[in-house]
């Protein structure tokens, strides 16, 4: 079980967090101006990498709310959690988030 | 010969306990563990083995024993536990297994459960090492816990007869242990055993409390508990497991780890046998020999592989009577239960399958072998530490360092035990640096009398000869021959071999059988073990009970559950429930001889004639507040909700971003900056929780707060003709007058004497009311209605009724008639479908191709033609009065069927393909064998004009 | 003690002498199959088999069927909600049905049937429904009530008077188990046999593409042309695509299994709880076999949580309360490919050449025969076979998904 640190409360268990796979990914400006292809992009397609991802977390049995992390999916390290609305904090060179 | 000692262990002779094994009665002391005292009583045959039937022994003296499997029957039937880790008491009854247990029968009336623990520094293993890290650790002022799963402290000092400092080991560790215990802070626990390592230093340990009491346990204590530690810094002191040498017939009882028959003398005072022949690869064997011989035991021969035999101890052999014999080897064993005879003969004449020249044949009823030692690196490698091959050991260890997992003592691989405890000192004293605490009183160093200098051995897998009688797994029956078959099949990884052999499946998960096979492999295709890599040690370390990890997660707590305030009411008067979500909502309530139709008939009757209510609590109620409220609820429902004027009511429907329907209810707007929304009962959760992610992540810049009041309100609504009256009775404070209380507007005023907000709503077609007061007063404000309604036949129904009424009229229920493939239009709900809106979360979606076919699945009412038939929920819809064969064209499914009393008749609602264009048609359901003809209609079907709403 | 009786384990069967060479790569082929789990070793078997093409290599990372091949619970079952599911899944049935005869092979397929259990009266529903509808596609499926659950399962808790009762359980008769790694392995000796190259510890790093068309891929066993790749890469099937910028609709998620010792024969059928969140069976030697549910965030680390595992037991034993005394002997994951839908993709790519087989997350072990034989057909024949057809990428832009997620219950 991995230690989240939310960056309201500081460290809770996992089992605390809802997961909302990743993050900065936008609603459309004008979703009725998107393709069938672009609408089904942002509706289904998302990216999954395996190394640093950025992703949502919600500390649903805690402040409940929304942040977002970078997590390395291989070893499932945390490298960085962030609050919305705040830049993806800067990562060493190898823990550069795919896109 | 007496096989227990006169003195000597931890046990208490003075005190005798009876048990049986295999139906034989016998007796041992406290202290013992079942193997001791079987041992103690020349028992050596334990059980046989899986595959093959050939009996089987003790092996080793602790959880890694591959062997000693038995089933416990009393008190309370155990499968599968090994022999030499059940504590022995008074009453036991146990007898041998073929490698497969039993389950008890009856469910388990014992209590377990789990603790949540912080600490600093978690130290596993109370060895020497591990005692001395925690002491050094708990001197700085970290907070320590320390885990072993024996049941006192002292490790690998049990097994031996050593003296530290000049005194005997025990008191050493006892002084050690108290100063752990009166240092605050610190938790010692034993009987404990960390059995899983995940991330971010969260470990898993499994405390045995009252196993050991058998009979005596208290009820009332927890069994087992599960200690669910999350640490900074770990120290791993967790020894290391001798390691046999495979030889054919390895196998036969009688043939034990020497380390093993040590512990057994030591601890247990309790001798292996009369006779043994000692087998080995290096030099801790020897101190078994000796110790042996010393009390009185024939050793008549120590077989070392080794080419030359250790000075020292081969002298103080002599002094004994022992004959060493170096470059020999073990090459088989005879017997037709226990072992009688060894063969013994030089290495260097064999060659290949079978032994060269004639071996000599010592008759024994014991040998004791000895092949190295393994260093414990479960738990660093669950951990996700990477491994080493030490060729000179031979054996995996360490591999990197951690920066939160440090190893120390023998489980490094060091088998001196001042270098062990000094490693322990160095890992308490990183792990206390780590978390921020400065080392205090340094822990001494000890000085050790023991004989047995550390050399290192030989490393020796196996000894060639009858490849198919070389056990490797002697749980799993997997011998050589296995092995050479897998890698003649041509697999390679060790992983496949594992799968191929079965060995290391076992109980025991390979801990004295994985390296050996390892090497065997290694030496078949002519690799380097350095380059093998070894296959992934799992949790958990030892076994763990299902009841244990379940803990107190069991019949009501397995997952909450919640009732409405006016719950007490509906037992009381004899309501069945329905779970829906977590909720107990009242289903429906039978009188005496009804059953659900009759009762359902009658509660619809009543309540669309005169009045009933019902408890409509679980709906979900989230409260909207902000100036943006109106522009966030205009994104989140597919209808207008700006619009909303204070004081009234809509209904909206919610779609996912794919546009199929999620969740549906009213929105009431409270004030100019106030709404309260309704959601289903099971999705009220998911609904807030989708607000506030838009919220929070898409729209932070919206001033609006949601919050749920769910619990805070009781609903009750009050439906039928009848229902102004009631309402008017209870509420003279309030125009019931259609003109001035208007259908989807609300009114706060007093109900019964509460203040109540009263909403004109009616998910029946009928006049109604939705009553809704603070929790506290819901079933006040019930009783009141029931009272008031008494003579207009009050009915309280439940939510069989609720579906049948609503379903007369059409309205579909989230999750019955939709399935996650369904929208709005398709349920007949264009109409709540803004046109002008520019954008809501799924609009896009209804541009897409799929969602503009034509054959879509739509909601209708299906009549069956003969009235008196009533479809089943869940039939399919077919085109055609016979059935082709399968694959049958389907068109569709009834989500709702009930029989009705308003129409007289059963009818059912359906999705079915174009459904709104083939209202008329004549369509087929099949139930069980035959087809019924069913007449598809618009989905409404009582009251089509809408005439009863307003009374 | 030597019983006379035999022995628990002695009738299992062995696994032969033989099982496949470790060649080379060669500098091309015809096909490559990237990823030897069950799919890309039945993909291989089939190509070999019924188009006669044998010039293929399968790369694979590790060693061979060491994912999610070796890691599942072998659930084997075709009673899907949808017709498009059941056309694949029934067709896949039926092959196993001749597997063990077709591969040579013991799988230890066993038709012990399958419960899925309904704890509300929603569950109810959708199960008569799922029911129903299997029965019209010509699957075998029965509804039982409680009492049917017990004769059918007699250690199954189906007193009324537990947090989430039993109301009843959809029965496939002919749905059951078999055992993943004799499967694996049947199906690498017989495309061995065929001429296959089975490379191991040869992960794909890159993928060449010249004028639309796949040419070669990159290896950590150097470059390898082939005119034709299917990719059979499970949890790892975005990093694949995205090597040649394809996208996919996917979330590689741990998803957790464990086993008990061995135990005497307690459980004859398979089991299955969505409510309470459990799968049970018990293999051929003895052993419980269960399934957890998926853990929630992303993970390449075949790794879950453990209070995944707690939840899973707490679930157990509502259900089986006999199991109290059963213990945990090992516990490991995988990792799954999840679609937004719960059904997979196979078929084409915008890639020439390139082929696609992914997302049956959960589920996919029992596919493996149905499958290997559709997607070797796809890539012979550069078109779907009708059975995958509908599993096409172009769902999610044009909405004609098959959404197994909310109809069909558990989806493994
Ligand atoms: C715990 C668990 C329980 C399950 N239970 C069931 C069940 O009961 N019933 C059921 O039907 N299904 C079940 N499944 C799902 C099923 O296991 C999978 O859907 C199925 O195995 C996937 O197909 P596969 O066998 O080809 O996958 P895998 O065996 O995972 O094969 C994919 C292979 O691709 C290799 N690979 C990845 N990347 C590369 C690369 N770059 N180069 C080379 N090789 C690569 C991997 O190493 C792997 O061997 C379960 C899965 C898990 C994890
Ligand atoms: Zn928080």
């Amino acid at each position: 079980m991995q230690l989240i640190p939310c960056p309201w409360c500081g460290p809770r268990e996992e089992a605390e967090f809802h997961y909302g796979g990743q993050a900065h990914v936008a609603y459309p400006e004008d979703p009725s101006a998107l393709t069938d292809e672009e609408w089904a992009q942002y509706v289904f397609f998302r990216e999954n990498p395996s190394g640093p991802f950025a992703e949502r977390w919600s500390h649903s049995a805690g402040c409940r709310r929304w942040f977002n992390a970078v997590r390395d999916t291989r070893t499932h390290d945390l490298l960085a959690v962030y609050r919305v609305g705040e830049p993806m904090p800067e990562l060493g060179e190898k823990d550069q988030v795919a896109s | 010969m007496n096989l227990r000692k006169p003195t000597g262990g931890a046990i208490d002779r003075n005190t005798l306990l009876r048990f049986t094994f295999n139906g034989r009665a016998l007796t041992g002391h406290p202290g013992d563990t079942l193997a001791s005292a079987l041992l103690a009583n020349g028992v050596h045959e334990v059980g046989s083995s899986v595959k093959l039937g050939r009996p089987r022994g003790i092996v080793a003296a602790g959880s890694e024993d591959p062997t000693s499997l038995v089933q416990i029957e009393a008190p309370f039937p155990e499968p599968m536990l090994l022999a030499t880790t059940v504590e022995l008491y008074d009453g036991l009854e146990a007898r041998g297994l073929a490698g497969q247990g039993r389950l008890a029968s009856l469910p388990d009336p014992a209590r377990y459960d789990a603790k949540h623990e912080h600490c600093d520094v978690l130290v596993v293993g109370a060895g020497p090492a591990g005692l001395v890290a925690a002491l050094t650790a708990a001197r700085s002022g970290a907070r320590v816990v320390l885990v072993d799963e024996q049941n006192q402290a002292g490790g690998a000092l049990l097994g031996v007869e050593e003296y530290l400092d000049d005194r005997p080991s025990a008191e050493w560790v006892a002084d050690i242990v108290a100063e752990l215990r009166s240092t605050p802070g610190v938790l010692v626990l034993e009987r404990t055993t960390a059995f899983g390592m995940y991330q971010d230093g969260f470990v898993l340990a499994l405390q045995k409390r009252t196993d050991h009491l058998g009979f005596a346990a208290p009820a009332s204590v927890a069994r087992q508990r599960v200690w669910r530690i999350r640490t900074k810094q770990t120290v791993l002191a967790t020894g290391a497991h001798e390691r046999p040498v495979v030889f054919a017939d390895n196998d036969r009882p009688g043939i034990m780890l020497a380390s093993a028959a040590r512990t057994f003398l030591h601890r247990y005072g309790v001798l292996p046998g009369s006779r043994a022949v000692v087998f080995t690869t290096n030099d801790s064997a020897y101190c078994a020999a000796i110790d042996l011989a010393e009390s009185g035991v024939d050793v008549p021969l120590i077989v070392d592989a080794r080419p030359e035999a250790p000075a020292r101890l081969a002298t103080e052999c002599a002094a004994r009577g022992i004959e060493v014999r170096a470059g020999h080897v073990v090459t088989g064993t005879e017997g037709a239960g226990r072992v009688t005879d060894a063969h013994v003969a030089p290495l260097g004449d064999i060659k290949g399958r079978g032994v060269a020249g004639h071996p000599d044949t010592v008759v024994c009823d014991t040998v004791l072998v000895s092949g190295g030692w393994n260093p414990v690196v479960n738990l660093f490698s669950q951990a996700r530490g990477k491994l080493r091959y030490d060729a000179v050991l031979g054996s995996f260890v360490q591999g990197e360092e951690l920066s939160s997992v440090r190893v120390a003592g023998s489980a490094t691989g060091e088998l001196d035990l001042t270098s062990c405890v000094r490693q322990g000192r160095e890992a308490g004293e990183a792990a206390a640096i780590a978390t921020g605490f400065t080392p205090g009183g340094q822990v001494p160093l000890p000085v050790s009398d023991s004989r047995c200098t550390q050399r290192s051995g030989l490393v020796l897998w196996r000894v060639p000869g009858a490849e198919d009688a070389s056990f490797v797994d002697l749980q799993r029956d997997s011998t050589v021959a296995d092995v050479l078959r897998a890698t003649g099949a041509g697999l390679r990884s060790l992983e496949h071999i594992k799968r191929y052999t079965t060995i290391g499946t076992a109980h025991d998960q390979g801990k004295t059988s994985g390296m050996i096979a390892a090497g065997i492999v290694a030496e078949a295709l002519g690799v380097e073990l350095a380059d093998q890599r070894p296959t992934t040690f799992r949790p958990p370390y030892t076994s763990v009970s299902f009841a244990a990890l379940a803990g107190r997660d069991r019949g009501e707590l397995h997952d909450p559950v919640r009732v409405t305030a006016i719950h007490p009411w509906h037992v009381a008067h004899g309501a069945l429930f329905e779970d829906v979500g977590q909720w107990k909502r009242p289903w429906y309530y039978p009188r005496p001889g009804e059953d659900l139709h009759a009762a359902v008939l009658r509660e619809c009757r009543a309540t669309r004639e005169s009045v009933g209510l019902m408890d409509g609590s679980t709906l979900g109620k989230i409260d909207v507040q902000g100036s943006d409220a109106g522009k966030f609820l205009d994104m989140l429902y597919t209808n207008m909700m700006s619009t909303l004027k204070v004081g009234r009511i809509r209904y909206g429907v919610m779609c996912g971003v794919d546009g199929m329907v999620i969740d549906d209810g009213t929105v009431i707007r409270v004030g100019e900056e106030r709404y309260l929304v309704t959601t289903t009962t099971g999705n009220a959760a998911k609904i807030l929780d989708w607000m506030e992610e838009w919220l929070q992540t898409e729209w932070p810049h919206l001033d609006v707060h949601c919050t749920s009041v769910t619990e805070h309100w009781a609903t009750i609504p009050l439906v039928g003709p009848k229902s102004r009256d009631v309402l008017a009775a209870v509420a003279p404070g309030l125009n019931v007058s259609n003109e001035a209380f208007e259908f989807m507007t609300w009114r706060d005023t007093v109900v019964a004497g509460i203040p109540a907000r009263v909403c004109r709503i009616s998910f029946s077609g009928e006049l109604a009311y939705e009553i809704n007061v603070t929790a506290w007063h819901g079933l006040a404000v019930w009783e009141a209605l029931m009272a008031a309604g008494e003579q207009y036949g009050i009915t309280p129904y439940g939510t069989e009724t609720m579906h049948v009424l609503r379903a007369e009229k059409g309205y579909p229920i989230i999750g019955q008639e939709t399935d996650a493939t369904v929208t709005p239009q398709d349920l007949g709900m264009s109409w709540a479908v803004s046109k002008k809106k520019p954008d809501f979360i799924g609009k896009r979606s209804f541009a897409r191709a799929e969602n503009n076919r034509t054959d879509r699945k739509q909601l209708v009412g299906l009549l069956p033609v003969d009235p008196t038939v009533l479809l089943p929920e869940g039939s399919q819809i077919v085109e055609t009065d016979r059935l082709p064969e399968p694959p049958v064209r389907m068109l569709g499914h009834v989500t709702s069927s009930y029989p009705s009393a308003a129409l007289g008749r059963t009818f059912a609602l359906a999705l079915v393909r174009s459904g709104h264009e083939r209202i008329g048609e004549t369509l087929y359901v099949p139930v069980d064998d035959s087809l019924v003809p069913v007449t598809v209609t618009d989905s409404v079907l009582y009251d089509k004009e809408g005439a009863r709403r307003d009374g | 003690m030597t019983s006379s009786v035999q022995p628990p384990g002695a009738h299992l069967p062995e696994h032969p002498d033989f099982l496949w060479e470790n060649p080379e790569p060669k500098a091309s082929y015809d096909v490559v199959v990237v990823g030897g789990g069950g799919h890309g070793l039945a993909t291989a078997y089939y190509l070999a088999k019924v188009h006669g093409i044998t010039n293929v290599a399968v790369l694979e990372k590790g060693w061979l069927a060491g994912g999610n091949m070796a890691r599942n619970t072998t659930i084997i079952r075709s009673n899907y909600l949808w017709d498009e599911s059941s056309g694949i899944y029934e067709h896949s049935l039926k092959l196993w049905e001749g597997l063990e005869e077709d591969l040579g092979y013991p799988i230890l397929f066993d038709q012990r049937g399958v419960l899925n259990l309904a704890h509300s009266l929603q569950d109810v529903r959708d199960s008569v429904r799922r029911v129903n509808a299997n029965r019209l596609n010509g699957i075998d499926a029965e509804w039982v009530d409680p009492a049917g659950v017990k004769e059918i399962c007699p250690i199954v808790n189906v007193s009324q008077d537990v947090r989430y009762p039993v109301l009843g359980a959809t029965y496939q008769p002919r749905a059951g188990i078999a055992k993943h790694d004799y499967v694996a392995w049947g199906y690498a000796r017989a495309a061995h046999a065929m001429g296959v190259d089975l490379i191991q510890n040869c992960e794909v790093t890159g993928m060449e593409t010249s004028g639309g068309r796949i040419t070669a891929v990159e290896t950590s066993r150097g470059r390898i042309a082939a005119g034709k790749v299917a990719l059979c890469a499970a949890g790892h099937s975005s990093v694949l695509a995205k090597m040649v910028g394809l996208r996919l609709p996917l979330a590689s998620h741990p998803l957790q299994a464990l086993v008990s010792e061995l135990l005497e024969p307690v459980h004859p059928t398979v089991v299955m709880s969505n409510a309470v969140h459990v799968y049970v069976s018990q293999a051929h030697k003895g052993e419980l076999v269960m399934g957890a549910g998926i853990d929630s965030y992303n993970g390449y680390g075949q790794r879950g949580s453990f209070h995944i595992i707690e939840q899973q037991m707490s679930a157990a034993l509502e259900l089986f309360p006999i199991f109290a005394r059963a213990h945990l002997l090992r516990t490991w994951a995988g990792i799954v490919d999840v679609s937004p839908d719960a059904s997979p993709i196979v078929g084409l790519t915008p890639v020439g050449g390139l082929y696609l087989n992914c997302g049956w997350g959960t589920g996919g072990f029992k596919a493996t025969p149905g499958v290997g034989d559709c997607f070797a057909h796809t890539i012979a024949h550069d078109k779907p076979h009708a059975f995958n057809e509908p599993f096409t990428l172009e769902r999610f832009t044009t909405g004609a998904l098959v959404d197994e997620h909310g109809a069909a219950a558990v989806a493994h």
